[in-house]
């Protein structure tokens, strides 16, 4: 497992749950309180271990938890890099929901060893996007849920992002546009501040 | 219409290929038109945009455009047979641009110009800010958004692993002083000890050893207990500090032993003055646990001077014996070590 995946589910804890939340679940889950390294290799257990313990904390499921941390990724400050990075996919959220076969291949560009697995996208009627993820990352549904209602937002689009439950096929992530002109998308500029973006 | 010149023949017309003025700037956004006359009559949306405010239809293209790389020729005349060329707007923000030019023909065969197509080559970063060009400013088959996104995710990584190095660094230093430092007195360690030992010696650096053995401590132990014994020896630390140079090495080899490398003292007279004071000090009553405790030491000591090639666990097998002798005296003493004659270069004195 990558640690940026128990990484950002650390500041995901910190920042949307509170220091202590995170203090607790890592004691729980016997990870050191300091933190997880985002770019050295972690013990799958670990990341199972943390979600165990940050539901026990929450009282929310696993995938509720994992819905919200899709969220965070595009939405909080700290993550700005993710959120920018996400933007370059598409000009709008059809165009983002039609690249997001491209998915994988973007984030192998940004990081070479973290595998997602493959992503069709299926665009069965205007404005209706069929998405299945391949098998592989469990959990990748739920995050990518709330990604892609994050993202929505982000462009001031509303569309209705259904999960159907995981099964041995992957998952299948239904986006229906309501609305493109929903509301102002948030700026986005091409070529953002150089330096750190983070 | 432009009509470009069929493949094959640079050169000559043929049957060619008719396109809309509007097509082509969908398909290329950074295009530029240039008539026979060398005046501009077309310009894709995003060159435009670039050429912020600067009129182009009609506008001769050497007074919009430079060449790069023409060197003395001064000439800023499109090539005949067109070809990759280097431009740079004249006007401020003097952008730069790469391309290539085509010749152009009129359906009877006739030069008519040409078309270029423009990139900003690896300035796309500064061009994008400076003109606040989006992802519609270029065409899908362009890689500059992916340039920009590669370029956006690689620096965002490596700000993660400068983070990642500065952290291990400041670990690794910690960890090395921690293995070098002992945890209660903040005094070096014997491994300390030893290296410092060992660097004198294979550097050839004069020094004085000494091995402390404070008295009475075990009594403070007993009766007033570890946590009393534990600030009597913090303080004793601080006065064996106290009494040494910044070059000199103080270590916590055992319970309440210690050893004092003094760099550079090496009279015997010296290091017994040396060794008496800090015995006088270490003497003086110290406040533990609300109570005053009396200790206090025993020395022995040598010199680096007095072997021929000083081994540092000679030097300190021999500070060790002179400890015991002075143990064997009566508390408070310091003694000075007889190394054996077989290790000394001269006798040492008395």
């Amino acid at each position: 497992m990558h640690g940026l995946v128990n990484r950002s589910l650390q500041c995901f804890l910190q920042d949307s749950h509170g220091l202590s939340c995170w203090q607790a679940v890592a004691q729980a889950a016997g990870v050191a309180e300091a933190g997880i390294e985002a770019l050295l290799p972690c013990d799958p257990a670990v990341t199972s271990a943390l979600l165990d313990a940050a539901a026990a904390r929450t009282g929310d499921s696993r995938d509720g938890l994992l819905e919200d941390l899709g969220i965070y990724l595009v939405s909080h400050p700290r993550m700005a890099a993710v959120r920018r990075l996400l933007r370059f996919g598409g000009v709008g959220f059809a165009d983002f929901a039609r690249s997001l076969e491209d998915l994988p291949g973007r984030v192998r560009l940004a990081v070479p060893d973290l595998v997602l697995p493959a992503i069709t996208v299926a665009e069965t009627a205007p404005g209706q996007f069929r998405l299945r993820i391949a098998p592989g990352v469990a959990g990748l549904g739920a995050v990518l849920t709330g990604v892609l209602r994050a993202m929505a937002d982000d462009y001031g689009t509303l569309a209705l992002i259904e999960r159907d439950d995981d099964t041995k096929q992957g998952v299948l992530i239904r986006i229906d546009l309501l609305d493109t002109g929903f509301a102002q998308a948030r700026a986005f500029a091409l070529a953002g501040p150089s330096g750190d973006p983070a | 219409m432009t009509r470009p010149a069929p493949a094959g023949q640079r050169g000559g017309a043929g049957a060619g290929l008719l396109i809309g003025a509007e097509a082509l700037a969908r398909l290329m956004p950074l295009h530029l038109v240039v008539d026979a006359g060398g005046r501009i009559s077309g310009a894709g949306p995003t060159l435009r945009r670039v050429c912020d405010g600067i009129p182009l239809d009609g506008a001769r293209f050497d007074a919009v455009f430079r060449l790069r790389g023409t060197g003395d020729r001064g000439d800023d005349a499109l090539p005949a047979d067109g070809g990759r060329i280097r431009l740079q707007l004249r006007h401020p923000p003097a952008t730069a641009l790469r391309g290539l030019a085509v010749a152009l023909y009129t359906a009877a065969g006739q030069p008519d110009g040409y078309l270029v197509n423009l990139s900003f080559g690896i300035d796309l970063r500064e061009a994008v800010q400076r003109h606040a060009l989006s992802e519609c400013a270029f065409a899908p088959t362009d890689l500059a958004v992916e340039l920009l996104f590669l370029d956006e995710a690689r620096s965002a990584v490596m700000a993660e692993h400068n983070r990642l190095n500065t952290r291990l660094a400041e670990a690794r230093a910690e960890a090395e002083r921690l293995a070098l430092t002992d945890a209660l007195t903040g005094l070096a360690n014997r491994r300390a000890m030893d290296i410092a030992l060992d660097g004198h010696t294979r550097g050839g650096q004069p020094f004085g050893l000494m091995h402390v053995d404070l008295d009475l401590f075990k009594q403070v132990n007993d009766t007033l207990g570890h946590a009393a014994g534990d600030a009597v020896l913090a303080e004793a630390a601080r006065r064996l500090r106290e009494h040494t140079r910044r070059g000199d090495v103080v270590a916590r080899v055992g319970g309440d032993e210690f050893v004092v490398l003094l760099a550079g003292v090496t009279a015997p007279r010296a290091l017994a003055a040396a060794a008496r004071r800090i015995i006088a000090r270490l003497e003086q009553p110290i406040e533990a646990a609300g109570q005053t405790c009396r200790i206090s030491a025993s020395i022995g000591f040598t010199s680096s001077v007095l072997y021929g090639r000083p081994r540092p666990d000679r030097l300190l097998s021999d500070a060790d014996d002179a400890l015991y002798n002075s143990k064997r005296r009566g508390r408070g003493r310091a003694t000075f070590a007889r190394p054996a004659p077989s290790a000394a270069p001269h006798a040492p004195p008395d």
